[in-house]
């Protein structure tokens, strides 16, 4: 931390929270969790707490409000205060007190953060009923009602009485942020609050936490890996990496001038939202096409017609179809519940389509029963989004790598020394065989996963989702990776992704999902560069971080689309 | 709401009959005639002809099926052969202590396990969870008998603070005098229960404990007994719910054995006694009505769970 900055925040009595050279070890076996850490924020700042996964940064953030797992992780130095008052000698008593009240924390799943048995209006007024006793249930009703409609929700009333599984994402983390807020605390902390949202909710929440914050004089501690979201809301950065402050700096100066290698590697490492120049078409065979595909969910069951209830279908992919050639790579994006992944499914025929055909290598296999399946299947290989869950535990590498091609009827000497090849093609060396998934880390066991898929000797790789749980860094070697493979074996990736930057570095050929139906589809260049269809306009808008060339370290020029285009034409 | 409990309660009935059915086929597919099972060794043909008559085994099979599930729905158990009653007047003298020491016994449980349980769970790799689980294997591996006799011997005979056995009936003598015989009875009975719910409470809460919404009620600043009780308990229901459940299914066994050792005039005895003598009548009615139980106990879980879980509900 530089002089200047100290002097900035020496009247230290003036921030909201204070950490100093705070150490954590995890329990028992004293492994330093933090080795370390300071920062501050003043009252009403903003400051984003940035690094990829084990830098420790919820760590520091559970510390804070008290809520490390008890027996596993103990404070073992430094202090935090929070306008004066240390957080670190508070008894359990104290802690209870201060929390909801003075410091509030949202968390990144709003799909679990609630309880599933409690109507969300009683669990906002739960806050009121542990910390203002003196409220009658009359004000407390009408303080959360007040509340729900500070964080703009609909029908507030009826979202009062709801219960949490009726709600979407983005309106439980609008219950979430009334909770955090309506005894409006000092400092909120927010730990990747929209990780898990859809970009166009992302931006929404975003901006309703601007705005309370602004209202409420909050100051915010935003924990998070996406530096697009930090390069639209933070006020100072702070970036860490194996529990340790690697820099802290005003937003400006840390995205034009880092001054460590770190930061300067992740932003480096941001995908451009600008599509890669397109590559040339070398052949032109083409090895998987959908033709109007369709699938429909919920027909009645013999039960429901009985009774009368009324047909609740829904279509969750309609009217599908592209053609994939050899060596390319089609993206589909679009966001939750858009259809995507009932399309990567569809293919890969793990679901039946109600109607159209699938043709691998040009037999249709839509209709094709198990048996005549088998030698299709491994035409067309899945890659999985998430790599911790997509190994089997028990199995060694090696095991895993073999257990298509000894299904296909191949030896196993022979299949194990292709696999030998395949982890040294994926990078890794040829002796992980022997290993188990859980030694490795989760961009190595994405290697793997490619690894496997690759096992099968197949012309098409689905890969859903497959560098979303990556952090930035590793997602780029990912990427790297496929993108060298694709050139050296002439495979087609289906690349199903809700990432607009990475659809942009790696895809040949975009196709935009909403609400089950194709929007647009073309060239990648054409349909991110200068999207035509007031969706992919929307999903452009909204992606955190547009105005800024991270690699570059400075503003784009020209935005890859500017707002002013929208307004004109975003009309149907 | 209301079609999912007409659902599960339509779903009920085909079960039934199934269990009709089965009662039924025990008589008829016993190895021999059952004329002469019925008879003993030492009837005459006369006799046998009388018992077919009065039986109507001379009809067909489907027919018998038919009149003995339409004396069923009218209430008609048919008669036991031992002691000339009808098997509903013989049950219903023999239900109220079966009953009331099974709800006892139940209620005990869960009043004992659950606490321990939620205990166990929040002090998790404790002494006092390792207590509570080293008492449930206790529970689990000591023979019923074995805990009535050693509970005899200490509450009734050395201490004299109970009666050693025989049964008050509360529609007769009262609450008072009802506690005082059943208790003994009721804490041999739930020894196995306690253990079960509270190895199922302590893992269920175990794993909701770990759940982001007892870290958002904790964030929120809630109290332990808070958290445990309205967050997580609620949460982790559905699991222990099912498990008293199969226990009160799986009472009836322990039930025989506890009336045996407590000389309790009831269900159990009544089973016990039906089968030594091969009172069929006694024996068709007594599993129908126990299957029965059976069947509305799970009923009543799966309804429960509706209430406890509003995505159950709403489904």
């Amino acid at each position: 931390m530089n002089a200047m900055a100290m002097g900035l925040e020496s009247a230290a009595t003036s921030s909201v929270l204070d950490i100093r050279d705070l150490e954590v070890v995890a329990q028992p076996a004293g492994q330093r969790i933090l080795k370390g850490v300071s920062f501050s924020i003043a009252p009403g700042e903003t400051l984003c707490l940035v690094g990829e996964s084990g830098s420790g940064k919820s760590v520091t953030s559970l510390t804070v409000m008290g809520l490390l797992p008890k027996g596993s992780l103990t404070v073992s130095g430094g202090s935090a205060t929070l306008e004066g008052d240390s957080l670190l000698d508070a008894g359990p008593a104290r802690m209870r007190a201060l929390r909801a009240s003075r410091m509030a924390m949202i968390f990144q799943e709003p799909m679990t953060a609630l309880n599933p048995l409690m109507r969300v209006g009683e669990q906002i007024e739960e806050v009121l009923v542990m910390h203002r006793h003196k409220l009658g249930a009359a004000e407390r009703r009408q303080r959360v009602l007040e509340m729900l409609d500070q964080v703009q929700l609909p029908d507030i009333e009826r979202i009062y009485a709801s219960w949490p599984h009726q709600l979407s994402g983005g309106q439980r983390q609008r219950i979430m942020i009334a909770m955090a807020l309506i005894l409006e605390p000092k400092l909120l902390i927010a730990d990747e609050p929209t990780t898990a949202l859809d970009v166009t909710t992302q931006q929404q929440i975003l901006k309703l936490i601007k705005e309370l914050q602004e209202r409420h004089g909050t100051s915010v501690l935003f924990i998070t890996h996406d530096m697009g979201v930090v390069a639209d809301i933070a006020d100072r950065v702070c970036v860490m990496r194996h529990g340790e402050v690697v820099e802290t700096q005003p937003i400006e100066d840390l995205l034009r001038r880092p001054r460590t290698g770190y930061t300067r590697q992740l932003l480096t490492a941001v995908p451009s939202l600008r599509p890669r120049a397109s590559r040339e078409v070398t052949d032109r065979e083409i090895v998987l096409e959908a033709i109007e595909l369709e699938k429909r969910y919920g027909e009645r069951s013999r039960w429901q017609r009985f009774v009368g209830k009324a047909s609740q279908q829904t279509l969750a992919a309609s009217d599908i179809n592209f053609a994939l050639t050899r060596g390319r790579t089609l993206g589909i994006v679009g966001e939750s519940g858009s259809g995507k992944s009932t399309v990567a499914r569809c293919v890969m025929r793990m679901i039946e389509p109600t109607a159209g055909g699938v043709r691998v290598l040009g037999k249709d296999i839509a209709g094709l029963g198990r048996a005549a399946l088998k030698p299709h299947r491994k035409r067309i290989q899945m890659i999985f989004q998430d790599p911790f869950r997509s190994l089997n535990p028990r199995l060694s590498i090696g095991t895993s790598l073999i257990e298509g091609p000894v299904n296909y009827g191949a030896s196993k000497e022979s299949a194990m020394a292709h696999a030998r090849e395949l982890l040294e093609l994926v990078g890794l060396p040829g002796d992980a065989l022997d290993r188990y998934p859980h030694q490795f880390s989760g961009g190595q066991r994405q290697r793997i996963a490619i690894a496997r898929a690759l096992a099968m000797e197949p012309d098409v790789l689905v890969a859903d989702e497959a560098v979303s749980a990556l952090d930035v860094s590793v997602q780029a070697q990912v990427l790297g990776l496929l993108d060298d493979i694709q050139r050296r074996l002439g495979v087609a990736v289906l690349f199903i992704t809700h990432d607009l930057r990475v659809a942009a570095q790696i895809c040949d050929e975009v196709m935009v999902m909403q609400k089950g139906v194709v929007v647009e589809y073309g060239p990648a260049e054409r349909v991110l560069g200068s999207p035509a269809h007031p969706y992919t306009r929307s999903l452009m808008l909204a992606a955190p971080g547009r105005h800024w060339d991270f690699a570059a370290f400075r503003p784009l020029a020209d935005a890859p689309i500017d707002d002013a285009s929208v307004v004109v034409s975003s009309g149907p | 709401m209301f079609s999912y409990c007409l659902r599960r309660t339509l779903a009920a009935v085909p079960v039934m009959v199934v269990v009709a059915l089965f009662v039924f086929l025990l008589l008829r597919l016993s190895p021999g005639d059952p004329a002469a099972i019925i008879a003993g060794d030492m009837a005459t043909p006369e006799q046998l002809d009388r018992i077919r008559e009065t039986l109507g085994l001379n009809q067909p099979m489907y027919l018998q099926f038919f009149n003995w599930s339409g004396d069923l729905l009218r209430g008609d158990f048919g008669t036991s052969l031992m002691s000339h009653l009808p098997v509903t007047t013989l049950m219903a003298q023999r239900l109220e202590p079966t009953v009331s020491l099974a709800l006892l016994s139940m209620a005990l449980s869960v009043i004992i396990a659950v606490p321990m349980g939620v205990i166990a769970a929040w002090k998790h790799g404790s002494l006092i969870d390792n207590a509570v689980m080293s008492l449930s294997v206790l529970g689990f591996s000591v023979p019923v008998f074995v805990i009535g006799y050693i509970l005899i011997k200490i509450f009734a005979i050395d201490l004299g603070w109970l009666p050693v056995q025989g049964f008050s009936r509360i529609s007769e003598d009262g609450v008072g005098a009802f506690l005082e015989h059943a208790i003994l009875p009721a804490m041999m009975l739930s020894t196995i229960y306690i253990a079960l719910i509270a190895r199922m409470t302590r893992a269920s809460m175990l794993d909701v404990l770990g759940e982001d919404f007892v870290r958002t009620a904790h964030a929120k600043g809630a109290s332990e007994k808070r958290v445990l009780f309205k967050h997580a308990l609620r949460n982790a229901g559905v699991p222990i719910l099912e498990v008293i459940g199969t226990g009160f299914a799986l009472m009836i066994t322990g039930v025989v054995v506890t009336e045996s050792v407590f000389n309790i005039p009831g269900l159990g005895r009544l089973t016990v006694d039906a089968i030594l003598s091969r009172d069929y009548p006694v024996i068709q009615g007594l599993i129908l009505v126990t299957s029965g139980a059976y069947v509305l106990i799970n009923l009543a879980i799966d309804l429960s769970y509706a209430l406890l879980d509003p995505r159950i509900r709403y489904q």
